[in-house]
């Protein structure tokens, strides 16, 4: 029997997990990730040359985590390549089953020349992530508005503190450990806003409460950071958002309003802070190019759309599994499980095997949280009413709120290919990652009109739809695929 | 003509060109359009308005016709709508076609001077000029000619602000509404099936670029007009570096070229946005929309031969579309002749938002039973390339 190699894209708790488990059902694994280093934004680490001598301050789970990345990271028959963009998967003919081709430039972003190579691998485990989605509001483009996401690598990966005053706002329990992060580096948190009322956090939260006790860990964690912030007394409030940031050339001040439950500003609750700097979290979008460009289907949820996956955590592309954040947003607990499950029967474990079970429970209990979550951390369909007709809604290429509803209100431009040539909005270096999500719900609440599919049989153009994921040099582009490097050369499949 | 009903279908440029044309004459025009206007071959191209990649005959001077109509029309648009009228970016930048090889030097020449007869203005630069009009061209070249009447639009845009000037005239737009078949009374086209119900009209107008032959098929007679894919690469925003519409003179060839195997020359061009846009590609491919890193490795590497110093430029998009493709390279505009009230408008390969407005104009004209701007019979239905044309396979080639 030959050996199995199955490609792992993203080495976060889920696609670490994915190579551990692959390894021990005996394939042979290359985990590829952009960054330096393995942990993805989860066990995001400082760099080698900050030495860091207690990592497990700020990290929860380190020790396991530091455990599992030196087995999987020194495995014999692991290739680690970190620093290595995904650029494109090529579908194979829909004929001749096989596996999505990995195009992949390897060195680092910013040096000379990268060298690009392909992978075919025999089955290939997506665990690429999430990001962080932020609504825009008057002044969010000012520097020292950051997502909280980017304050929290910040202060997690590089010790810079993003302000001496600070307010985070939006929605989710993210917000809390972010307010850790930047206790921990120093800054000082003014308070913390989580936008959902009272009502709507314990109509998620309180139903089925037996529910949440399965999920202790992650409640256990969030409590560790309650504590926290109130041993420094940050006060956290809810029914509360940053309605508009203010300055000149930088954030100088925060307009902070009461908000009823869909989100609509209670008016004369306006309040204004002075802070160098705002961090924000409406939630986290999954980043799912490369499961399109696999040709996976994706599935509709409350917090937006999914990697569809079945109970083994396949995908509908054959031989191409997913997990972590892509299929649902659960936190690392869950993702671990889904890792491990991917791993395993990427490579050719048996689905029957005993110590799947336990990760199946986690996987389950995992997918019931992260739709309690989104029921407890829904977006209000009111908060486009925070915006004016200056307000830049795609920062990359600056379009503004008052184009958005020109184009929509045009018969001829309403078509969101049209209105995003038209506007530019998602046509800047992000190609609408941060504003894709934004823009599609703006458009259908001017139009009066959800936003459109594709018609079958029109090729292309759904909102995830970047067949260049990652962006890569002309240069690197007109090259030749390189030849694999070292022992991956001998392998039958290459 | 009043009171005369006319439905187009497809709302791409073409579609939106005619129905502008037709609803101005007077006809109650309706849109019919299966996904959104604008969003397919047209919102994949890179808005080439070209009269410098076409030889003396039919074609060019179609070009020629539409060359001299964008501004009049985009004007007359303008006075409507003058925001839908500004988004079209229209620039006449002009065009220079490098050629790197000696022979390539001696076609382009001669290519040229059959152009000069037929009233194109060409200017031969010499390696002074060039440098002066594209100072980060490659060195090494052989020939270039510079074309002022070249010139680019943002296609989607094009096709929005004329669809804009139609609506303002009077037509009606039905997006999601696609076209199942047609009603027939003897040999006369009376109504069509719809996703969303029948259609009744005087005359029908098949606009559905690389979809015509499906469409016209669905319609009961068939036309060969058959798909032929491209790809796109879109940089991130640079400082500017190409100043014109620079192209191979490969490119002449790969355009007037039929193989099905892959084709490739350099194209490369800024947006007002800051992005360059380099192409292209041709491949007879069916309606296979799977990117093929190989094709666009031998695009960069193109492009990189003309401008050598693009190579540290990050690449953050790449698009592909589909472009209706005649096997005698020639647009075809008429009415069908096997079913009366059947017009066909397409097959521009990927000259349609340049060509657009000209076969719009021609149309309206045959439809008005006037005389016209050209001789059309070159484009007429009833030619072998369109009729007689063995039956399309779905697909052709899988490389």
């Amino acid at each position: 029997m030959t050996t199995r190699h199955v490609v792992v894209v993203g080495a976060g708790p889920a696609g670490l997990a994915a190579a551990e488990a692959a390894l021990a059902a005996g394939a042979r694994v290359t985990l590829i990730d952009s960054a330096d280093r393995p942990g993805g934004q989860y066990h995001r680490m400082l760099p080698e040359a900050y030495g860091a001598a207690r990592p497990e301050r700020l990290q929860h789970g380190w020790w396991a985590f530091d455990r599992r990345r030196r087995r999987v990271l020194t495995h014999p028959r692991c290739a680690w390549w970190p620093e290595t963009s995904v650029w494109a998967l090529e579908r194979p003919d829909p004929t001749e089953p096989g596996v999505p081709r990995v195009h992949v430039v390897r060195g680092p972003a910013d040096g000379g020349r990268r060298s690009r190579l392909r992978l075919d691998p025999d089955a290939l485990v997506l665990a690429v992530g999430a990001h962080d989605r932020v609504l825009p509001f008057p002044g969010w483009e000012l520097p020292g508005v950051f997502t909280a996401g980017a304050a929290q690598a910040l202060a997690k990966g590089e010790r810079v503190v993003v302000g001496d005053r600070v307010v985070v706002a939006g929605t989710g329990p993210f917000l809390l450990p972010v307010a850790a992060s930047l206790l921990q580096a120093g800054s000082r948190v003014l308070e913390v806003l989580e936008a959902n009322t009272a009502g709507t956090l314990a109509r998620g939260w309180a139903r089925r409460p037996w529910q949440l006790a399965a999920y202790g860990g992650k409640a256990g964690e969030l409590a560790e950071y309650t504590a926290l912030l109130l041993r420094h007394r940050v006060p956290c409030r809810v029914g509360r958002a940053v309605v508009e940031a203010r300055g000149d050339g930088r954030v100088e001040e925060v307009v902070t309003a009461r908000l009823r439950a869909d989100w609509s500003v209670v008016p004369g609750t306006e309040r204004t802070a002075p802070v160098d700097a705002v961090c924000v979290s409406h939630g986290f979008s999954p980043q799912l190019e490369l499961p399109v460009a696999a040709g996976c289907t994706l599935r509709s949820a409350p917090g937006g759309e999914f990697v569809a996956v079945d109970d083994d955590q396949r995908t509908s592309c054959p031989n191409v599994y997913a997990a972590g954040e892509i299929t649902g947003i659960a936190g690392a607990p869950a993702a671990r499980a889904e890792g491990a499950l991917a791993g395993w029967l990427a490579a050719g474990g048996v689905p029957d095997a005993l110590a799947l079970r336990p990760l199946r429970r986690s996987r389950d209990q995992g997918r019931a949280f992260a739709e309690r979550l989104a029921g407890a951390h829904p977006i209000g369909a009111a908060w486009p009413e925070w915006l004016r007709p200056e307000t830049v809604v795609c920062r990359c290429e600056e379009a503004d709120y008052a184009s958005l509803c020109r184009a929509a209100g045009n018969a001829a431009s309403r078509g969101a290919r049209v209105a995003k040539l038209e506007t530019r909005a998602g046509l800047g270096p992000c190609q609408g990652r941060i504003c894709g999500p934004t823009v599609a719900e703006l458009s259908a609440r001017l139009t009066g009109r959800p936003a459109e599919r594709p018609a079958e049989g029109i090729p292309a153009a759904g909102p995830h739809h970047r067949p260049i994921a990652q962006p890569i040099r002309l240069g690197e582009l007109a090259a030749a695929p390189e030849p694999l490097p070292g022992n991956t050369e001998s392998h039958p499949s290459m | 003509m009043y009171g005369t009903s006319a439905v187009v279908v497809g709302a791409g440029i073409v579609g939106c060109a005619c129905a502008r044309e037709l609803a101005l004459a007077g006809f109650e025009v309706t849109v019919v359009e299966r996904g959104a206007a604008a969003s397919a071959t047209t919102a994949h191209g890179e808005g080439n308005v070209l009269v410098s990649d076409k030889g003396p005959g039919p074609e060019l001077q179609l070009a020629q016709l539409s060359r001299r109509l964008w501004p009049q029309v985009l004007a007359a648009a303008a006075e409507r709508s003058a925001h839908a009228a500004r988004a079209v970016e229209w620039e006449p930048k002009g065009g220079i076609v490098v050629a790197t090889t000696d022979a390539g030097a001696r076609e382009l020449t001669r290519f040229a001077a059959g152009q000069r007869t037929a009233g194109v203005h060409t200017e031969i630069l010499d390696a002074d000029a060039l440098a002066a009009a594209e100072p980060y061209v490659t060195r090494d070249h052989a020939a270039a000619v510079h074309y002022p009447e070249d010139a680019q639009v943002q296609p989607a845009a094009a096709a929005a602000a004329l669809l804009t000037d139609a609506l303002a005239a009077g037509a009606t737009l039905r997006t999601g509404c696609e076209v199942l078949g047609a009603v027939t009374c003897g040999e006369r086209i009376t109504a069509v099936r719809t996703s969303t119900g029948l259609l009744e009209a005087d005359c029908f107008v098949n606009a559905a670029g690389p979809w015509s032959g499906e469409l016209a098929t669905r319609l009961g007679v068939p036309v060969d007009i058959r798909p032929r894919r491209g790809d796109v690469l879109v940089t991130t925003p640079v400082p500017p570096m190409v100043f014109h519409k620079v192209y191979d003179a490969d490119y002449v060839g790969a355009v007037g070229s039929s193989a099905e195997d892959l084709q490739t020359s350099a194209v490369v061009e800024s947006t007002r946005g800051g992005s360059v846009l380099i192409g292209s590609s041709r491949r007879r491919v069916g309606f296979d929309d799977r990117l093929r890193p190989a094709v666009l490795s031998a695009v960069a590497a193109k492009a990189l031969r003309l401008f050598p110093a693009l190579a540290g430029v990050p690449v953050m998009r790449a698009y592909g579309g589909f472009r209706p493709y005649v096997p005698d390279h020639l647009p075809v505009i008429g009415a069908d002749p096997r079913l009366s009230g059947l017009w066909h408008v397409g097959g521009h390969e990927g000259a349609g938002i340049g060509l657009s407005v000209g076969s719009a104009r021609l149309l309206r004209e045959l439809m008005l039973g006037q005389p016209t701007e050209m001789d059309t019979t070159p484009f007429r239905v009833d030619r072998p390339a369109v009729l007689g044309g063995r039956p399309a396979p779905a697909r052709e080639e899988t490389a």
